[in-house]
């Protein structure tokens, strides 16, 4: 992309081309002595100094063609390269910042919905456990009322019983007795007689 | 048997374009450079035309050297290097299709010419040196002494930087230009004696000749890998250079 070379550079180019120039020529005046076999050597031909001549002018020639045109078309094309790719890096940055906060919120989303619904499965449990009870009070009194009135009934039956088992007795002792002496004892000995036996068995 | 091994014949420079080149001293080797430049175009231009996101073949190939060569520039010089880019790009390029161009059979190789590497290398040194002087101003030659350095040394100690400085041309040159020519001198070497077996030898020569062949080919694979690398070299070290025109040490 740089159209020129910097200052700093550009005459020392100039200037040390100037002076190669005149070195070249200076070593082309010098008579060749040595120029045996190798055509390199042989500086009496005129070939052997011209083809540097030519040589600098093409050289410069691409010099400026490569530092004008080409070399600037490489760098915009490498540029535009890099600044494709870092425009696509900075979109798939964003991308991945977006595609972050999205988890991040269905995370956020997912917790609130664990503990709401914990919160009304204990709410329900506590609301179950709470009916269960009240219904095993319930039950508990019904059939503590059924077991006292049984008792009050077995306790009237068995007055009832323990009533009618000083008669039997009586009359069963009565009956024995007329039996064994001969004659039926006053009634009231028979009465304190059974009350006492029945007294020690109660005892 | 005048079966001659001419292995130099190919670095001799000839005219090129006809009588107009010859005019002006156009050379072959000038003519493969313009090749370059237009391959180098080339790839760049028709590479780049999708400017695809994602490149096709070409326009990575253009692409990587761009990068390439832009970070060789940044990480050797530092931010400065970006500055030049350009001529860096420029140079090793220039190197780099040159070096493999000159593996295309027949074709001739620009930088197995020790004229035209010792081009580039003083052009690379001059350049670095107007850098320093530009940036530094004559605190550029404070570059030869280092600091600390106790003073009796400093004469001996100038001496030494001074050269080591003006030899950098010299060794950035050879380099590049001895490594060329030594690799298509050896593949010359190699194509002669396929030629001579065939001649000398008939039948037999024929198969005997396919171990240079053989040879040959591992070459070509060998100076794929010299190509690249003494262009990276050359570029690098016109890089170091630079750094060292810019930063002073």
């Amino acid at each position: 992309m740089r159209r020129r070379l910097p200052p700093a550079a550009r005459l020392p180019v100039v200037s040390a081309l100037a002076v190669s120039a005149l070195a070249a020529w200076v070593l082309g005046t010098v008579p060749a002595r040595a120029a045996v076999g190798l055509p390199q050597m042989d500086f009496a031909n005129p070939l052997t100094t011209s083809q540097v001549v030519w040589g600098a002018l093409i050289f410069v020639v691409l010099y400026v063609l490569l530092s004008r045109g080409a070399l600037p078309k490489v760098a915009s094309v490498l540029e535009e390269r890099a600044r494709t790719i870092g425009a696509d890096l900075d979109a798939a940055k964003q991308a991945k910042l977006e595609a972050d906060a999205a988890a991040e919120e269905v995370a956020r989303a997912t917790r609130e919905a664990q503990a709401s619904s914990a919160a009304q499965v204990a709410q329900a449990a506590a609301a179950a456990k709470a009916a269960a009870e009240a219904e095993a009070a319930r039950a508990t009194a019904v059939l503590e009322a059924q077991l006292a009135e049984a008792e009050a009934r077995i306790q009237a039956a068995r007055a009832s019983a323990m009533a009618a088992l000083h008669d039997v007795a009586m009359e069963t002792t009565e009956a024995l007795a007329g039996r064994l002496i001969g004659h039926v004892p006053d009634r009231s000995v028979v009465n304190a007689a059974v009350g006492a036996a029945l007294a020690a068995r109660k005892a | 048997m005048a079966t001659t091994i001419d292995v130099m014949g190919q670095f001799k420079l000839t005219t090129a374009l006809g009588p107009v080149g010859a005019s002006v001293n156009f050379t072959q080797s000038n003519l493969t450079m313009v090749v370059i430049c237009a391959l180098i175009l080339a790839l760049l231009h028709l590479g780049m035309a999708p400017r695809a996101v994602v490149p096709g073949r070409l326009q990575a190939a253009a692409e990587m050297l761009y990068g390439f060569v832009h970070r060789m520039c940044i990480d050797q010089i530092g931010e400065e290097g970006k500055a030049f880019f350009p001529f860096i790009f420029t140079l090793f390029s220039f190197i780099l299709f040159g070096n493999l161009f000159g593996l295309v059979p027949y074709q001739f190789t620009i930088t197995s010419h020790l004229a035209i590497t010792a081009g580039l290398a003083v052009f690379v040194i001059v350049l670095a040196t107007f850098v320093g002087l530009r940036t530094h101003g004559l605190h550029f030659f404070s570059y030869f002494l280092p600091e600390g350095l106790p003073i009796f040394l400093a004469p001996l100690i100038v001496a030494v930087e001074v050269i080591s400085y003006l030899s950098r041309p010299i060794s950035l040159s050879f380099r590049l230009f001895a490594n060329m020519m030594a690799g298509h001198v050896v593949f010359e070497v190699f194509a002669s004696f396929m030629v001579a077996m065939a001649a000398s030898l008939g039948a037999i020569g024929y198969v005997m000749a396919v171990g240079p062949f053989a040879l040959d080919v591992a070459m070509t694979g060998f100076e794929l890998l010299v190509a690249a690398l003494q262009a990276y070299v050359f570029a690098v070290l016109a890089c170091m250079y630079l750094h060292d025109a810019v930063h002073l040490h």
